[in-house]
């Protein structure tokens, strides 16, 4: 078993916010005596990464992910639990530790506004003091990945926001880092530029082994790049798993799809979620779904049928919801 | 080091990139700035006319020449300031920052001082109409000439601590203007940058003597249009090298606390 590139245990990250009701005699008072709430942003979490993992992490606004995220690449103290991230203790904020890591926030700026891509990437060489023939061959290699050529020569306020978050990942991955924290790297991008830029991600992972630890709200995102995933709601971690596996435990139902020539009363079979032109979709409880696929089989006229899981939303959405359930 | 020089040298480049983009925005700032010595100038003129020709030493042409030469002081005194240091703590983009394997206030220095490189150039044509109108009078030595060159990056530097040091007190509250302008009042007065100071008050003279203002004004003002003896020209310098040292102390000290405060609290 290789050592883990990343190790939590019992991680939290607690704050101490002033709170006071609205009104001036609330606020006199809170001048005498503050009342203070603490806030857990992320409670005793705990779980281990291999080297080359693509981890998905997942969880509503305000569950965890961003400070996570944060401690893991330093920028935050923990309160409890030091986490281990290539050898380093993060909030050490090493150099050695820093040349090896990237975080890529989806709505950070950090290229020169006013000057083409290109001149910012010069400068990303400069602060990591990568050799200038292995900076040439990596900044090609991305140029060419992400078919931004033109692009790059173009001042980046001229540049799309999707056109930006390409450069920006360039610039982020310059010094060829061994592990990307990225959150919502995809945020505000239309489904071809979120595509472009999740093979991108893919292949340097492939190309590099680099451990990747990705937070999206779009699930496109995660099922093409992650085969694990790690859920947390209210800063505790609820699934740590492969995906697959979330799917099989959290969908109470299947889809069926049906291409048929023939008529008949599908009700008999399952919920019917639509039917038109030849094509019935039904709903079916997953533990039924083989009986009733060698049901239809056998008794209906099929030209076509195909048996998928539930978009993985609705999914996210039920793991949440009986989490809360089960908290109250 | 060789990395350090490398940074250093690309930085001044992006910087050099950037402000020639906003070459106009920065010839109108730099046009609106000479309004202010150009008013100290006519009033002490007028003094030492009235005066029978000179005030505190200097004459009329000594005084244009102060004043001339403050102007470009002036712009090597301009640093990331307080405000700056504010809005990057407080909408997080000291987060990047502190991502990157090298501390951000070598970002600061490399950035500003490419930067002046774009002032000098855009400040000679101004400096030429200013002497056109107002005849100042100098005769500096190569050595003056040399000590002035050497001590405006001394206040450049000096300068980038001392607002540095200001700047980060937003590591603790969320407004840092009110101090900041309590330290350009202290500044105004104690730097030269009001009048030259030698014709401040001596209790004020004996006050600057121990604080780092006069360093960031007067001194490289002086060590070209004055008459400073070889001493007082390397004394100037060595005072200069201690206020930097201690400002760099002193922002390391401050740093260590106020990111610790912020990796707490975070942004």
């Amino acid at each position: 078993m290789p050592t883990p590139v990343i190790q939590v245990t019992s991680l939290a990250k607690h704050y101490k916010v002033p709170v006071r009701e609205a009104g001036l005699k609330a606020a006199t008072r809170s001048l005498f005596k503050r009342t203070y709430n603490t806030i857990k942003a992320v409670d005793e979490i705990s779980f281990t990464i291999q080297p080359g993992e693509v981890v998905g992490f997942l969880g509503p606004n305000g569950a965890g992910k961003t400070t996570t995220l944060k401690m893991l690449s330093g920028l935050l103290f923990p309160t409890s639990g030091a986490p281990d991230v290539l050898g380093f203790q993060p909030s050490r904020r090493q150099a050695d530790f820093l040349r090896q890591i990237t975080l890529v926030m989806g709505n950070r700026q950090q290229l020169a506004w006013d000057l083409p891509a290109l001149d910012s990437f010069e400068l990303q060489r400069a602060i990591y003091g990568i050799p200038r023939p292995e900076f040439l061959k990596t900044r090609d290699e991305f140029i060419e990945l992400l078919d931004v050529k033109d692009l790059v020569k173009k001042p980046v306020r001229n540049l799309s926001l999707g056109e930006r978050m390409k450069m920006e990942i360039i610039g982020a991955l310059l010094h060829r880092p061994r592990v990307l924290f990225l959150d919502e790297p995809t945020i505000g991008l239309d489904v071809t530029m979120q595509r472009r830029i999740r093979s991108f991600v893919e292949e340097y992972n492939r190309r590099n082994g680099a451990t990747v630890l990705l937070t999206s709200h779009y699930m496109a995102d995660v099922e093409a790049l992650c085969k694990r995933v790690i859920v947390i709601h209210n800063g505790r971690l609820l699934f740590d798993g492969d995906l697959a596996v979330l799917l099989d435990r959290f969908s109470a139902y299947k889809t069926i799809g049906v291409t048929t020539g023939g008529t008949a009363s599908w009700h008999q079979y399952g919920e019917v979620l639509g039917q038109e032109a030849g094509r019935v979709t039904l709903r079916i409880p997953r533990e039924k779904t083989p009986e009733v696929t060698a049901r239809i089989l056998a008794e209906q006229k099929v030209e076509d049928l195909t048996v998928e899981d539930p978009p993985i939303e609705d999914v996210i959405e039920k793991v949440f919801s009986q989490e809360s359930a089960e908290a109250k | 080091m060789k990395r350090h020089v490398d940074f250093y040298l690309t930085n001044m480049k992006i910087a050099l990139l950037s402000q020639f983009q906003y070459r106009a925005q920065n010839y109108f700032y730099m046009i609106g700035m000479v309004a202010e010595p150009v008013i100290y100038l006519v009033v002490w003129s007028t003094v030492a006319r009235q005066q029978g020709g000179t005030v505190g030493g200097y004459t009329a042409g000594g005084l244009a020449a102060y004043y001339i030469v403050w102007t470009l002081v002036r712009n090597m005194n301009i640093v990331f300031t307080p405000y700056g240091w504010e809005e990057r703590i407080q909408r997080g983009q000291l987060s990047a920052e502190l991502l990157r394997p090298i501390h951000p206030l070598h970002g600061d220095v490399a950035y500003f001082a490419g930067w002046k490189f774009v002032v000098i150039v855009l400040w000679l044509p101004i400096a030429a109409i200013l002497a056109l109108i107002f005849r100042p009078v100098l005769h500096p030595t190569w050595l003056q000439v040399l000590v002035f060159f050497l001590s405006i990056w001394g206040a450049y530097l000096i300068r980038t601590m001392l607002l540095a040091l200001l700047g980060m007190i937003a590591f603790w509250t969320t407004r840092v203007g009110a101090i900041y302008e309590l330290y350009f009042a202290l500044e105004l007065i104690l730097s030269g940058r009001l009048v030259p100071m030698t014709l401040m008050p001596a209790g004020v003279q004996n006050a600057a003597n121990f604080l780092p203002f006069q360093w960031t004004f007067f001194f490289p003002i002086n060590a070209l249009v004055g008459q400073p003896t070889t001493a007082e020209l390397l004394t100037g310098l060595g005072m200069q090298a201690l206020w930097i040292l201690a400002g760099v102390l002193l922002v390391n000290l401050v740093w260590h606390f106020g990111i610790r405060r912020f990796s707490s609290v975070g942004n």
